[in-house]
């Protein structure tokens, strides 16, 4: 034990103004899986493009077995034996798997005699690691999870011994999250070297055996996994001590301000994804649905938000019913004191290539406040989004800066402020966590669980179950489309478990 | 034999009239699957003809003019190579600019060099491509029906319509077979996993424009040392933009590529043909609008017949390394 697989020495790389690594000293041992963890932008994947060969370093040395090598380009580290599964992965779309894999590495001008070898290749590779992968698939056809395990065939194929993975988690399902750390085990026994990239804490606990911890570019720590605890690697990541779990007081619900009854939604294809369901949302709860990602929250959230028309079904709000199967209008909606925060912040929250002060009166912009006559009151715009930043602490405090430009969690408290602030009776709230960091999780989950003692009524949609046991004062659980239980929230996560798998009640589970 | 004589002649010309078309179509396609968008198509092949009719003029030689052509086009793909790809900018606005400048710099360079007023000096018979007779072509004209296919068809063109056509099987060769096709449709699609995968985005993407340059350069010469005798201004009307719709029209693939240009070609053909013939129930049908013909129908297809037509996806996209 204790042989290196990499050691990076005083590497420090600046992007302009930006310092994005400074002096960072990383030591890695041979057949282990190392986390690196820290905030967004705390420079982990600057580091790793690094390693890649895909930045060169403005100073420091890279050691690769203990020999201190140059990577100058990809192909450099390629043949140094380290492999990368991009974030977003490097595939060619329309390339079949075999195609992929190929792809750099040929062998020869004419394609075919590689074609056999790759082929076999990638059937021992199957064998070797539980791979199974079609070689003859298209890519946008397979799932993402397979499409990830394209990814790490691809580094295989070129013979890597140190897999660096980023952030490889984001984009599964709980289940293809399980498969791949399973994947990952069997190639740490094979003796391969793992560098897992992430800032959930929860992944980290799990499968690395050693973890550094990285914040605003700097290495501020290495610890091995099994002598640290959550709660030691979320202060080291954010820099001071972070509620993982935030206090709430009792719930005292109201009158029921947003219902559902039998609401039926199918999406484009024609395929029900909300079957029959009725809910009912009080004045001063939190009501989180719970469920495993595409069973049917999406598309609930967005049918009573009024931007997908529903099948049948009734939706009143304040006692007024919605036009949910007909045209339902969001800015009317909006009016009577329903806000959406939704999902998809790129895409639907907000617009990334506009400013901040823009995103933050985004389907707001007809109130008379930010008008004078039928132009935009730019400056009254700005001081409005500027009260904003100051309140919900958006970094950088810019309001003319692109929203492209703040980091994931910023922009969700964008959108955050932009829908709390405006006092609706009704908050709906999709992941109001995805990819947000851990320091800012504790500040919006505060904000919900205030907008609920101001006697706001908030319906909860997040993958994130832990996300959902501490916020919500009720808990329904979604499956293929239907609610298949209400629980509390301190039901056991086993028991929510089963529901969200569709396996009935807990009784029946039970033996 | 009278409808087969009428067959014959208007295959033949559609045959000839398409060949530029071809060459011009797969010079898109190299480069367009790269992720380069060119609609400079037109003025490459123009300044390849006036290259070619200027050069072949003066060594009298038809090689040599073929030659020139390719030199000035690659020339002009490296122009349009280097704005688009090395400096990023919009490959739109530099296609057009190109055309513009080749479409005022052959005239100009054409008064001064010939003094001829907008063309350069008709080409004596070896200065220029001549049509290759195929062999049997003789002995097989007795055959009924298969033997004035093969003697007035297929036999009897100039060598550049033989190298158009089989361009056609060689370029999906390339394409799908080879390793450079690979990664050339790689790198028109996410040239991002061709980084990554250890090889330049910036020297493939040249690669594709400089074949982009070769073939437009042979379209070129052909129309002035094959279909003419010599290059006249603006010859090329419009066939770069023709090509570019044909390349659409095949949603960027080598052999409908070929039927969309033969299409194309048939439309002309047909509009030469007929232009002052009474037609059936129409009656006599005014010049302008069968010149017209080819331009409304590509409207009519691409908007209505073909369905979506998907470009390579990171087409047009300058390639910047995340950050």
């Amino acid at each position: 034990m204790g042989e290196l697989a990499i050691e990076l020495k005083g590497i420090d790389k600046s992007f302009g103004l930006v310092h994005a690594n400074k002096d960072i000293n990383l030591k890695v041992r041979k057949g282990t899986i190392h986390g690196i963890i820290g905030e967004n932008g705390a420079g982990k994947s600057t580091l790793m493009s690094i390693l890649y060969g895909f930045y060169q370093a403005d100073r420091g040395e890279i050691l690769v077995d203990g020999r201190a090598i140059s990577i100058r380009d990809p192909n450099a580290a390629i043949a140094a034996g380290i492999g990368m599964v991009h974030q977003h992965f490097m595939l060619v779309e329309n390339f079949t798997v075999l195609e992929n894999v190929m792809l750099g590495a040929e062998d020869s001008w004419i394609l075919n005699a590689g074609i056999t070898k790759a082929r076999a290749e990638l059937k021992r590779l199957e064998k070797e690691y539980a791979l199974e992968v079609d070689p003859d698939a298209v890519i946008e056809e397979l799932p993402v999870g397979l499409q990830q395990r394209v990814e790490i065939l691809k580094a295989l194929y070129r013979k890597a011994d140190i897999l660096i993975l980023d952030e490889p988690t984001g984009v599964l399902t709980p289940a293809e999250a399980d498969h791949l750390f399973r994947i990952l085990e069997q190639l740490k026994a094979q003796g391969k070297t793992v560098i897992l990239i992430t800032h959930k804490l929860r992944e980290i606990m799990a499968i690395t055996d050693e973890v550094s911890v990285m914040r605003r570019g700097e290495m501020v720590a290495t610890r091995e996994t099994d002598k640290t605890s959550v709660e030691e690697l979320a202060e080291l990541m954010v820099g001071r001590r972070v509620l993982l779990r935030v206090e709430k007081g009792a719930a005292h619900p109201g009158d029921v301000k947003l219902s559902v009854k039998n609401l039926t939604v199918r999406d484009g294809r024609g395929v029900t994804m909300v079957d029959d369901v009725s809910l009912d949302l009080r004045a001063g709860e939190i009501v989180g649905i719970a469920g495993v990602a595409g069973n049917g929250q999406s598309e609930l959230l967005e049918a009573i938000a009024g931007i997908r028309r529903a099948v049948s079904g009734r939706v009143e709000l304040n006692g007024r019913a919605i036009d949910v199967t007909g045209h339902a209008d969001p800015a009317e909606l909006r009016q009577r004191g329903l806000a959406h925060v939704p999902e998809d912040r790129h895409h639907v929250g907000l617009v990334l290539k506009f400013e901040e002060s823009e995103n933050a009166i985004l389907g707001y912009h007809d109130d008379p406040k930010y008008r004078k006559g039928f132009i935009l009151d730019v400056d009254a715009i700005r001081a409005d989004a500027e009260e904003k930043i100051q309140k919900y602490d958006i970094r950088p405090p810019n309001a003319r800066l692109k929203t492209a430009n703040f980091s994931g969690g910023n922009q969700q408290k964008i959108v955050l402020a932009r829908e709390m602030e405006r006092g609706p009776d009704v908050l709906i709230i999709g992941q109001p966590t995805r990819g947000v960091d851990v320091g800012a999780i504790e500040f919006i989950h505060k904000r919900i669980i205030e907008m609920r003692d101001q006697g706001k009524a908030v319906l909860l949609v997040s993958v994130e179950l832990d996300e959902i046991r501490a916020l919500s004062d009720r808990i329904l659980v979604m499956f293929a489309g239907r609610v298949v239980g209400e629980r509390a929230p301190d039901a056991s996560e086993g028991e929510l478990g089963l529901l969200m798998a569709g396996v009935e009640g807990p009784k029946e589970a039970a033996q | 034999m009278d409808f087969l004589q009428l067959f014959l002649e208007l295959a033949q010309s559609t045959v000839r009239l398409s060949t530029p078309l071809i060459l011009a179509a797969l010079a898109g396609l190299f480069t367009e699957r790269a992720g380069v968008f060119d609609i400079g198509l037109e003025g490459k092949m123009l300044g390849g003809a006036f290259a070619a009719g200027c050069v072949a003029f003066v060594a009298q030689s038809a090689m040599a003019g073929l030659l020139a052509a390719i030199v000035v086009s690659v020339l002009l793909s490296l122009v349009h190579g280097y704005a688009s790809i090395t400096q990023r900018g919009n490959q739109i606005v530099s296609g057009v600019a190109i055309n513009f400048i080749v479409a005022g710099s052959t005239v100009i360079l054409g008064e001064a060099w010939f003094h001829q007023g907008g063309r350069t000096p008709a080409l004596a018979e070896g200065a220029r491509f001549q049509a290759i007779e195929l062999p049997f072509t003789e002995a097989l004209r007795g055959v009924p029906l298969l033997g004035p296919i093969y003697a007035d068809l297929i036999s009897g063109h100039q060598a550049l319509t033989y190298l158009a056509f089989l361009m056609v099987p060689a370029s999906w060769w390339i394409l799908y077979r080879t390793r450079f096709g690979l990664r050339l449709r790689a790198v028109g699609e996410n040239p991002g996993a061709v980084d990554t995968a250890g090889i330049s985005v910036i020297w493939m993407r040249y690669r594709g424009v400089i074949c982009c340059g070769i073939l437009c350069g042979i379209a070129g010469a052909y129309l002035s040392l094959a279909a003419n005798a010599g290059w006249t201004k603006g010859m090329t009307a419009g066939k770069g933009y023709i090509a570019l719709a044909a390349l659409i029209f095949a949603k960027w693939r080598p052999v409908p590529v070929m039927f969309a240009c033969l299409l194309f070609g048939f439309l002309d053909a047909f509009a030469i043909r007929y232009q002052s013939t009474p037609l059936p129930l129409i009656g006599k049908v005014p010049v302008q609008l069968m010149q017209a013909l080819p331009y409304i129908l590509t409207v009519v297809l691409l908007a209505g017949f073909i369905g979506k037509a998907i470009p390579p996806r990171a087409g047009g996209v300058p390639y910047v390394k995340e950050r």
